[in-house]
C-alpha cells in the first residue's frame, strides 16, 4: 500500500476506541447465555432490558452530548403508547416494524423539542426536560378516548414477533426479543459514537468553544444526538408496551425520567455500558431489597447513590482498573500470539 | 484614529476590519479598529495588558459581537458568521490559554478537525479513523508539530509545550488562509520556548499570521508589520523599525514592558 510508514499506528491510535476489548466480549456471551442459563428468570431480564436500553438513550445526550435530562421519560413515553395504539387498532401489527415506527414518532418530537435545549444552562435544560414529558403526560391524560387515561391502554395484543415468534406467558419471546433489540441498538450506539460524529460530540462536550473554533458546528451536532437519543427511548417505551401489552400514564412520570438518570449515574456515565450495568444493578437491588424490606427499599438506593456520587466514579472505576487492564492484557498476548502463528504459516 | 486609505485591489488583503467597535456596558473594549492585514503577512498585534487584543480576536473569530463595524476575509463579509463557518472560510484562532480537549489524544484532536474541515465530522456510520487520506495528513501533521512522540496520549497529560504544539498543530489542521495566534509561547518554559517559535516561524509563507503577544522579542524577530492597540483603539502601525523608533510607543508600551 501506498501509506506513509508511520499510517498504520497513527491508524490504530485513531481507531483505538472502536476497539473490541475481552471485557466487552464476555458481557455480550454472559448476557446471551442467560437466554439458556436463567429461563426463569426471563421477565425480571426483560424489564432489566428496557431499563438498560432506556437508560443507554439517556448515556447519548447526557455521556456524550453533555446535556442533563430530567424529562427523559417524554420519548419512553410517546414509543409506549406510540406500539401499544399501533398494536391495539391493527395500524402496524408485525412487533419490529411497529416498534421501529414507535422509535420514529419519538425521534420527531425529539427533533423539534431539541431545539429547546440548545441554550441555556443545566438549570434551564432540566426544567425544559422537565417540562415536555409534563406537558406529554397531561396530554396522555387529557386524550384518554385515545389512551385510556388514567386506566391505561387496555385491550392491547400483540402479533408474532416476524409473524414467527408468538409472546408467552413466562416471557421468553420477550426476552429474547428485548435482548436481541438492545444489542443491535447497541451496535448502532457503539458505531456513532466511535465514529468522527461521535468524536466531535466528546470535543463539543468536553469544550464548546474550542469545538466551533474548530469548524465544527456545535448546535446542530447536539440537536443530532439529542434526536437520536430520543427515538432510542422511544424504542425502549415501545419495547415495555409490547412485552406488557400495556401502557399506562406512568411511562411519562417525573419518577421514571429520575430512576434512569439514577439507573445511569449508578453505571457511569460515557462508556455506553453504564446503562447496562446501571440497570443490572439498579433492578436487583430494587428485588432484593423489596424481598427484605418491602416499605423500605428506596431507603437502601438512596444510601447507594450517595456513596457512588460523593465516593466518585472515578475512584471507583479505579478500584476495578486492575482486573481491566489483567483482562486486556491476557487479551492482548493472545491477539499477538495467533498475530505471530498466523504470520508464521 | 483611521488611516488614509489607499487606492488598491481590496481582495490583496486577507483580513480587514472597518470601524470595528466592541462595548461592554459602558466601557469601550474595542474603538473604530481598522486593521488591514495583507495576504501572506506577518502581521503583529501588541499593547499593554487590558488594551483589548484578546477582544480583538474574539471579534475575529465570532465569539464575540461586535457592537459596530465590518470584518471582512479576502473581501468577503463575515461579520454575521458563526464562529464554525468563519473556520470553513479560512480564519482559523489559537487560545493563549490551551483550550484542548483533555480526554483526547493528539491524533483523535487533528483527525477531528482534519474529518470537520473536509465535511466528514458527521459520518456517524464510520469508524474513526478508516480513511487513510486523513490519517496521513494526521502523520504529516505530527511530523510537522513535533508530536510523534506523545501522539497517543491523552492530551491532559501532555508537558505543556506539547499541548501549546498541539493548540497550533490544530488550528493549522483547519487549514487556514488567516491564522490568529495567541501568544503562542505564554507560558512555556525556556527549554521548550525555541522548538515553538520555530514552529511558528516555519508556517507556509501564504498563510497569513496575526500574532497577538505580549513579548517584544517574538514580535520583533517574527513580524514584518506591527499595529499597536492602547485602551481599545489603534495606536500607530508600522514595519517593526518604525515602532521600536517611535517614543509615545515606547512611553506607553514599552516602558511598561520592561516588568513582564
Amino acid at each position: 500500500m501506498l501509506q506513509s510508514t508511520q499510517a498504520p499506528d497513527v491508524a490504530e491510535q485513531m481507531a483505538r476506541r472502536a476497539r473490541w476489548t475481552p471485557l466487552e466480549i464476555a458481557f455480550w456471551l454472559i448476557a446471551f447465555s442467560t437466554i439458556y442459563l436463567l429461563p426463569g428468570r426471563h421477565l425480571i431480564l426483560t424489564e432489566i432490558v428496557i431499563w438498560g436500553l432506556f437508560a443507554l438513550s439517556l448515556d447519548l445526550i447526557l455521556g456524550f452530548g453533555g446535556i442533563l435530562s430530567l424529562g427523559h421519560a417524554a420519548f419512553f413515553g410517546l414509543g409506549a403508547y406510540a406500539a401499544g395504539l399501533f398494536a391495539k387498532h391493527g395500524i402496524i401489527t408485525e412487533p419490529v416494524l411497529a416498534l421501529i415506527a414507535a422509535g420514529l414518532v419519538a425521534t420527531v418530537v425529539g427533533f423539534l423539542t431539541s431545539f429547546l435545549v440548545l441554550r441555556g444552562s443545566d438549570l434551564t435544560r432540566l426544567m425544559v426536560t422537565l417540562g415536555v414529558a409534563l406537558v406529554l403526560r397531561e396530554l396522555a391524560n387529557r386524550y384518554s378516548g385515545l389512551t385510556g387515561g388514567a386506566d391505561g391502554l387496555q385491550g392491547v395484543t400483540m402479533a408474532p414477533v416476524l409473524g414467527l415468534f408468538r409472546f408467552d406467558l413466562f416471557g421468553h419471546t420477550a426476552y429474547v426479543y428485548s435482548l436481541v433489540v438492545l444489542f443491535l441498538m447497541f451496535l448502532l450506539a457503539r458505531r456513532i459514537v466511535n465514529s468522527p460524529f461521535g468524536l466531535s460530540l466528546l470535543a463539543v462536550k468536553g469544550n464548546p468553544l474550542r469545538a466551533s473554533a474548530i469548524g465544527i458546528p456545535v448546535n446542530w451536532r447536539l440537536v443530532a444526538i439529542y434526536t437520536v437519543a430520543a427515538g432510542y427511548a422511544g424504542i425502549a417505551g415501545g419495547l415495555l408496551a409490547q412485552t406488557t401489552a400495556f401502557a399506562s400514564l406512568e411511562v411519562f412520570s417525573f419518577d421514571r425520567s429520575a430512576d434512569v438518570l439514577l439507573v445511569l449515574i449508578i453505571g457511569g456515565i460515557g462508556y455506553l455500558y453504564g446503562g447496562l450495568i446501571g440497570a443490572i444493578i439498579f433492578r436487583l437491588m430494587q428485588d432484593w431489597l423489596a424481598n427484605i424490606t418491602p416499605q423500605y427499599w428506596q431507603f437502601w438506593i438512596g444510601l447507594v447513590l450517595v456513596i457512588i456520587v460523593l465516593v466518585g466514579r472515578d475512584r471507583m472505576g479505579s478500584w476495578i482498573k486492575p482486573l481491566v487492564s489483567l483482562v486486556d492484557s491476557l487479551g492482548g498476548r493472545m491477539r499477538r500470539a495467533s498475530a505471530t502463528r498466523s504470520e508464521e504459516r | 484614529m483611521s488611516f488614509t486609505p489607499e487606492m488598491s485591489d481590496e481582495s490583496s488583503y486577507a483580513l480587514e476590519t472597518i470601524d470595528l467597535a466592541k462595548s461592554f456596558g459602558g466601557i469601550k473594549a474595542t474603538n473604530q479598529v481598522s486593521l488591514r492585514i495583507k495576504k501572506g503577512a506577518r502581521h503583529a498585534l501588541i499593547g499593554p495588558n487590558g488594551a483589548g487584543k484578546t477582544t480583538v480576536i474574539n471579534l475575529l473569530s465570532g465569539a464575540t459581537r461586535p457592537t459596530a463595524g465590518r470584518i471582512l476575509l479576502d473581501g468577503q463579509d463575515i461579520t454575521d458568521r458563526e464562529p464554525h463557518h468563519r473556520v470553513r472560510l479560512g480564519i482559523v484562532r489559537t487560545f493563549q490559554i490551551n483550550q484542548l480537549f483533555g480526554d483526547m489524544t493528539p491524533v483523535e484532536t487533528l483527525g477531528l478537525a482534519i474529518s470537520e474541515r473536509n465535511n466528514m465530522g458527521h459520518d456517524w456510520w464510520r469508524i474513526a479513523g478508516n480513511k487513510p487520506v486523513i490519517v496521513d495528513e494526521i502523520g504529516e501533521l505530527l511530523n510537522r508539530f513535533n508530536l510523534r512522540d506523545v501522539m497517543g496520549e491523552r492530551t491532559a497529560t501532555l508537558p505543556y509545550g506539547k499541548q501549546r504544539l498541539l493548540e497550533i498543530a490544530v488550528a493549522f489542521a483547519c487549514r487556514p488562509r488567516v491564522l490568529l495566534l495567541d501568544e503562542p509561547a505564554a507560558g512555556v518554559p525556556d527549554a521548550e520556548r525555541d522548538s515553538i517559535l520555530e514552529t511558528v516561524a516555519a508556517l507556509p509563507a501564504d498563510v497569513t499570521v496575526l500574532l497577538i503577544e505580549h513579548d517584544m522579542d517574538i514580535v520583533f524577530s517574527f513580524a514584518d508589520r506591527i499595529s499597536v492597540l492602547v485602551n481599545g483603539e489603534l495606536f500607530m502601525e508600522g514595519t517593526p523599525e518604525e515602532v521600536a523608533a517611535d517614543s509615545r510607543v515606547k512611553a506607553v508600551y514599552l516602558g511598561e514592558g520592561t516588568d513582564a
